[in-house]
């Protein structure tokens, strides 16, 4: 299993996310190519209420504990609660058009 | 002394202090830079360990501090987080009051 899927069944099974995104950053760095070191993760999920966003955080790295023990080196977490995310979602969302692209 | 106590004693003698991979004029990860940026632009002195010299420090902060990756900010004793949950701090405008707080009350 490679450590994509490892991260996305890890955190689909433990924190049922109402929205998840896993990207592989790897090739940004320097390592070598098609590496797995290097991960951005944007989950939203119901079990971040009432959470720091340290303890959100320490709540993915224990989930993921065993892939950062072997060779998962970082993980850029954004971590929302399905209420913070009403707000967020609205301004990651391309604008509509405004009639502009029309010739005169 | 052990280095479980020395970690210790670091966070608790300076009420700002970051580790991170290289110096905040030379980091060594892109992930540490932007975090130098949002901490430096509080303008207040912060103290900093480069992990990458300190590899007996690298293996055991994180069991310390229950936190896997680099870097870590740490104030008034308390670990406030990594990389995104500083630089998202510092773009809400809560980093700034946090850090000069701990500034002033050291």
């Amino acid at each position: 299993m490679t450590f994509y899927q490892a991260i996305q069944n890890k955190l689909e099974v433990s924190l049922t996310p109402s929205f998840l995104i896993i990207e592989n950053e790897s090739h940004k760095h320097s390592v070598p190519v098609d590496s797995e070191t290097h991960f951005k993760v944007v989950i939203v999920s119901s079990d971040f209420d009432k959470k720091s966003p340290v303890q959100r955080h320490q709540l993915v790295y224990a989930l993921l504990a065993h892939e950062l023990q072997s060779g998962l080196h970082a993980l850029s977490l954004n971590t929302y609660t399905p209420q913070e995310w009403t707000s967020v979602e609205k301004t990651m969302d391309s604008p509509n058009c405004m009639g502009g692209s029309w010739p005169d | 002394m052990d280095i479980m106590d020395t970690i210790r004693e670091q966070i608790e003698e300076n009420p700002i202090i970051l580790y991170m991979k290289g110096s905040p004029n030379a980091p060594q990860c892109g992930f540490s830079a932007r975090t130098i940026e949002a901490l430096t632009a509080c303008g207040e002195r912060f103290a900093f360990v480069d992990i990458l010299t300190n590899p007996e420090i690298r293996s055991n902060l994180p069991l310390y501090g229950n936190w896997p990756t680099f870097p870590q900010l740490w104030v008034k004793g308390e670990l406030i987080g990594g990389c995104d949950i500083i630089a998202e701090m510092h773009a809400k405008g809560e980093l700034a009051p946090l850090i000069k707080e701990a500034s002033q009350a050291a």
